[in-house]
């Protein structure tokens, strides 16, 4: 009578990828963070504080990297109540009895959350266009500055993921992104550090953010990057690790306390 | 032969921390048929069917579900059953057809099969219209409509279906019950889980009451009716005098006896003569009983005499200790 068809993980995250880009195509919230947000964040730092703020460099230029990245950290806001709801109704109960992998439909919001903040990044590179954003960065540079970047992507939306499951309801995960958000303020992204008083020098320097910040920043003005490439890859893998590690855990524990 | 059952469960036992939820629940379901547990909140309906759909494991106790064990064979399992949970498995801002598009993915059919199974199942299940629109907008009757629809896109054997009407209006609940038992004539088989004794009378071949953790009562809806008694004489009492009085004479034999409202029911065979000596028998005087009403016994009777009776025997046990 059934035809026992089957359905590959890659598959089921396709799926799911999908149905989490067409739902939050039709979220208010979720179209602010991943569209709007970017151009009122560049449209702000750039002509209301950026007159103020002497990096040595035109601001505009200065602080597309920051802005990319906070911009990612508002959009993991989005990931992490989306799965929050998901582990909340009656969908993965329903999914795992069709036999669909946790696995995947998590992989599916990973997916769908890089793609989502691919477009605010695109949006935050076209905006910095308009305000005279001059890069001097070639093909190689920006291929290595798209690597880095979906690096960054992964990791923060790998995070989100697990600050999802971890929650127990959707409120308390948009919560817990404020750390996310607040990193970047926190980084070399917006101010040189050295402006920083010298406790939070300590903090800013030692932070993800920082060495992604320089990373970007190199790449993208021609002015080296030295061993940045390498702290930033590191640090972005070791988020990835650590969250899906921690993710798993979490996605059993919360299917078996049900 | 076990190959006509498609569910065979036996010695399910499972406790969350101190709380045992089943203490032991032993049911056999036959091929295509319905199945009913029957059972109040907390009795451990939710419980049973989680065990059996493989998304929670007992502590104890052997189960096999479409001819496999729901441990060793989770996955065989999961491929051949569906479950519609109490809260709705729909996403709210998809529209009904790209619910079912999404389902059909996931279970593995092709981009074009999939679109071909929603169009049916939307056909099937009465939302064609409901289809292009997104689920937000859709009444209670409508999401529970196309809930059970996604449950079967993958064309299960064997579908659970937890309180499939709590909360819909009787008109809906109506609707959902033909629906159900249209799945059945394809052969599938259901095993649903009710609080509400109509439901079980009207879908399940068989049923089964559940009460603290254990099966008090198995059969068809009619044996089950029978094991009580087949008809009831209702009894309103004129006054509290009246009802201490006829409750002490009867002893036992009242049934369901509500001193608050005045009533309490006697079991009879329905005969006008036997009511008639009944009533002799009860109310000499003529002054205690100021109305009746003959009943056919309901499974409601079942379910209460039966819950009663374990729910007295579990304190005869505790006084014991």
């Amino acid at each position: 009578m059934s035809d026992l068809a089957t359905s590959t993980p890659v598959g089921q995250a396709l799926t799911m990828a999908g149905r989490c880009l067409r739902v939050s195509r039709r979220q208010v919230d979720a179209l602010i963070m991943s569209l709007l947000l970017p151009v009122l964040l560049m449209v702000m730092f750039v002509e209301l504080f950026g007159g103020a703020i002497d990096t040595g460099t035109k601001y505009v230029t200065y602080v597309v990297p920051g802005v990319i990245l906070l911009c990612a950290g508002f959009g993991s806001a989005t990931t992490a109540v989306s799965v929050s709801q998901d582990m909340t109704g009656g969908l993965m109960d329903r999914l795992r009895s069709m036999n669909v992998s946790g696995k995947a439909v998590l992989a599916g919001h990973v997916t769908a959350s890089v793609a989502r903040t691919a477009v605010s990044i695109e949006l935050v590179f076209l905006v910095a266009a308009v305000l005279g954003f001059e890069p001097s960065a070639g093909p190689l540079d920006w291929l290595a500055v798209a690597g880095v970047l979906l690096a960054f992507v992964i990791a923060v939306s790998s995070l989100a993921v697990a600050i999802g499951l971890l929650a127990k309801s959707p409120e308390a995960a948009n919560g817990f992104t404020f750390f996310v958000t607040f990193l970047p303020y926190a980084s070399s992204g917006f101010v040189p550090v050295h402006t920083m008083p010298s406790w939070i020098q300590g903090f800013a320097l030692h932070q993800p953010i920082t060495p992604i910040t320089e990373t970007l920043r190199g790449l993208l003005l021609g002015t080296g990057v030295g061993s940045n490439p390498w702290q930033a890859l590191a640090w972005c893998g070791a988020v990835t690790a650590i969250s899906v590690a921690v993710s798993s855990v979490l996605f059993q524990r919360r299917i078996a306390r049900s | 032969m076990t190959s006509d059952l498609a569910i065979d469960a036996s010695g399910l036992v499972k406790s969350y921390g101190a709380v045992r939820v089943l203490a032991g629940i032993d049911l056999r379901v036959r091929r295509g048929t319905v199945f009913g547990l029957l059972g109040a909140n907390g009795a451990g309906k939710t419980t049973t069917v989680r065990i059996l759909s493989t998304l929670a494991r007992a502590d104890s106790g052997r189960a096999r579900v479409a001819g496999f064990d729901v441990v060793s064979d989770q996955a065989q399992v999961r491929r051949r059953i569906s479950l519609t949970g109490q809260d709705a498995a729909v996403d709210e801002l998809q529209t009904g057809d790209e619910n079912l598009r999404m389902m059909g993915r996931l279970s593995g059919l092709s981009r074009s099969q999939a679109r071909v199974r929603a169009a049916a199942l939307l056909e099937r299940f009465g939302l064609v219209d409901a289809g292009p629109r997104r689920v937000a907008t859709y009444s209670g009757g409508m999401r529970r409509r196309l809930d059970l629809a996604a449950c079967v896109v993958a064309q299960p054997a064997v579908i659970f279906l937890d309180e499939p009407t709590t909360g819909l209006d009787p008109r809906s609940r109506h609707a959902m019950w033909e629906l159900i038992a249209e799945l059945v004539e394809s052969g599938v088989t259901v095993f649903l889980t009710t609080q509400y004794l109509e439901e079980a009378d009207r879908l399940a071949d068989s049923v089964a009451v559940i009460d603290g953790g254990r099966v008090v009562a198995e059969g068809s809806p009619a044996e089950l009716k029978q094991r009580v008694t087949s008809e009831r004489l209702d009894l309103t009492l004129a006054d509290a005098w009246a009802f201490d009085q006829v409750a002490r004479s009867l002893g036992e034999r009242a049934l369901r006896a509500d001193a608050s409202r005045l009533t309490l029911g006697v079991a009879t065979d329905g005969s006008a003569s036997q009511i008639r000596g009944l009533l002799d028998e009860i109310d000499p005087e003529r002054r205690a009983v100021s109305s009746f009403a003959v009943h056919a016994a309901t499974l409601e009777d079942v379910f209460l005499d039966l819950t009663d009776a374990t729910a007295t025997s579990r304190e005869r046990e505790s006084a014991r200790v």
